[in-house]
């Protein structure tokens, strides 16, 4: 378990962050400008902030009361940066090993053709790095960091870079990682489907300050918490796979309740995390009757925020999680919509995003 | 060469070659330290340091001469404890490399310094992160990735060396096979009534050994730049 605890101020801006990273992968998450890169410096000993402590266990990486400062090559990180950073003097192979060349001879070590493998750059090991696109550096800048033998990786928005396309080929990466390295991850993102797709744990972020961490269901899922913005808004449902139809639909299961959504690649019984953007659901009192959406989740009103314009953020509570709606307040009214009130949500198949379906749980 | 240069011309010639072979060699690991320092350090009295580097670009070469001989002469306060240890700059060939490779130093310095700035420091960063100790980010990131500026650097400091004149002849005299490098040779020679064909001589080998190391240098950057570059 990761603990760190910050306090630094620059002009005009200050930060005070505390939070704890379980195993498994967190997202600081937040706006651009929100503080998340500083705190992530800061684990990396590339900012000494004013006060602090930064400690996993017995490692303690800063301590600003007991005088400890531990210099960044001493710490032991696996730094993914947002523009890959490899040395453009070395081969692909040169950068992987690099790390390796350093790292303490008894750290227990990630063996290079795994990793390799994992990430799919076998062919790419006798080029440059001035030779690769986008997506093959950021995937070899991963294999760096992990072939350096880090006791934690971090992260800082190794995607905001690329285009669409090269997301979605570096995302399931991130995923295998989180499922198949032992190593805890911390991974700076302000984009609300990469935590819904990869978090284990989210700590929200908003002007140098956390303003939740949890677990990611449970974050996202509140309606006061949007460090993303209103518009980003959407809970995350866990759901397996229940059968595939040959309409080019996939059945899930979340919980009792089918969801239909459109052709996804994991076998039957595989586990998915699914975001349903906030302004993708409908709420109707009645259980609706002669509609196209194919996706109807009864539920109860847990919560309604309004927002700064005419809209509202309603958390509502199913059978298969929480999800959340975004809808008028001159809806809310209409439909005396209150804690307590039964309504159903109600998501369209064709909203859901292939970027929004995650494997893993 | 020999057949074309006569005994007293190809003395000049390798006695300069040797001046400056050596003067650039003393020079370059200073040189990429002070280039280091100055790049990439912030220590009181900086500012004194960098202008103490290029004070010999900027001072008449006769007075850094003068200063050399009033330092490093036998009688001068480095000059004579170096003498208790064998070490004789004063009226000999090392002396004229010590004059050469002084006049040199700043191109040479400023040529590292520029290549050290542009080596982006979030390379250096991402190298300490993947556990390397500072001498090693040096070693493995910002020095390779100099390499072209400090090749560039070397090579203008030799050419450097090889003309200096002012401060030598200061410092060290002219004296044949010791001292008389082919600028004091060229102007010895014209001093003398029949000595126009021996200093055009030189005047040609000069020009030959200049724009040689010119040419080298810029094949040697191109290459090392299209190897750092990637590709």
């Amino acid at each position: 378990m990761l603990e760190v605890s910050l306090r630094h101020r620059f002009d005009g801006f200050s930060l005070e962050a505390g939070f704890r990273a379980p195993p498994g992968l967190t997202v600081l998450f937040g706006r651009s400008g929100s503080g998340k890169t500083t705190v992530a410096n800061a684990v990396a000993g590339l900012l000494m902030p004013e006060e602090g402590r930064i400690a996993s266990g017995d490692w303690t990486l800063l301590d600003t009361s007991a005088g400890v400062r531990m210099k960044p090559h001493r710490r032991r990180i696996g730094y993914i940066f947002q523009e890959g950073r490899l040395f453009p003097h070395l081969s692909v192979r040169q950068n992987l090993a690099y790390g390796g060349w350093f790292a303490p001879r008894v750290a227990p070590r990630e063996d290079m053709g795994r990793v390799v493998d994992l990430l799919g750059i076998g062919a790419l090991l006798e080029r440059r790095p001035g030779a690769l696109s986008g997506g093959e550096k950021q995937r070899v800048a991963i294999g760096r960091a992990l072939l350096s033998a880090p006791r934690l990786i971090l992260a800082d928005e190794p995607l905001a870079a690329l285009d669409e396309a090269r997301k979605a080929e570096i995302l399931p990466y991130f995923e295998r990682l989180r499922d198949e390295v032992s190593i805890p991850i911390l991974y700076v993102s302000h984009s609300a489907s990469e935590v819904a797709r990869l978090a284990t744990t989210v700590v929200a972020m908003e002007k140098g300050r956390v303003v939740a961490q949890g677990p990611a269901a449970e974050v996202l899922g509140d309606p006061a918490v949007l460090p993303a913005g209103a518009r980003e808004a959407g809970a995350i449902l866990t759901a397996h796979v229940a059968r595939h139809h040959d309409d080019g639909l996939t059945e899930l299961d979340a919980s009792g309740i089918p969801l239909f959504l459109p052709q996804v690649a994991s076998p039957p019984g595989a586990a998915l995390r699914i975001r349903i953007a906030a302004h993708d659901v409908m709420l109707s009192r009645d259980r609706p009757y002669g509609i196209s959406a194919l996706n109807i989740l009864p539920g109860t009103v847990r919560e309604i925020r309004p927002g700064e314009g005419p809209g509202a953020i309603v958390a509502i509570d199913t059978a298969s999680g929480r999800v959340l709606a975004r809808i008028t307040r001159r809806s809310a009214q209409a439909l005396h919509l209150e804690p307590g009130v039964a309504v159903h949500a109600i998501v369209k198949t064709v909203s859901v995003a292939p970027s929004d379906i995650g494997g893993g749980t | 060469m020999t057949g074309w240069l006569g005994p007293e011309e190809w003395q000049a010639v390798a006695l300069s070659l040797r001046v400056a072979f050596w003067a650039t060699l003393f020079s370059l690991p200073i040189g990429i330290f002070v280039a280091l320092a100055l790049a990439r350090c912030s220590f009181p009295g900086k500012q004194l340091l960098n202008g103490l580097v290029h004070l010999p670009l900027i001072l008449p070469p006769v007075v850094t001469g003068y200063l050399l001989l009033l330092t490093f002469g036998t009688r001068g306060p480095v000059g004579g404890l170096l003498a208790d240890l064998g070490i004789v700059f004063a009226f000999r060939w090392t002396g004229a490399a010590l004059a050469a490779g002084v006049m040199a130093f700043p191109l040479m310095v400023r040529a590292i310094r520029l290549s050290i700035e542009a080596v982006d420091v979030k390379l250096e960063q991402a190298s300490a992160t993947l556990g390397a100790p500072p001498v090693w980010v040096f070693l493995t990131v910002t020095l390779p990735m100099a390499l072209p500026g400090i090749v560039a650097g070397t090579i203008l400091a030799f050419a450097k060396a090889m003309g200096e004149f002012g401060a030598t002849i200061t410092f060290v005299s002219n004296i044949p096979g010791q001292t008389r490098t082919i600028p004091s040779a060229i102007y010895a020679f014209l001093q003398v009534p029949g000595g126009e064909g021996s200093a055009m001589k030189l005047v040609v080998v000069s020009v030959v050994i200049a724009m040689g190391a010119l040419l080298l240098s810029e094949v040697i950057a191109r290459r090392v730049a299209a190897r750092v570059g990637g590709a």
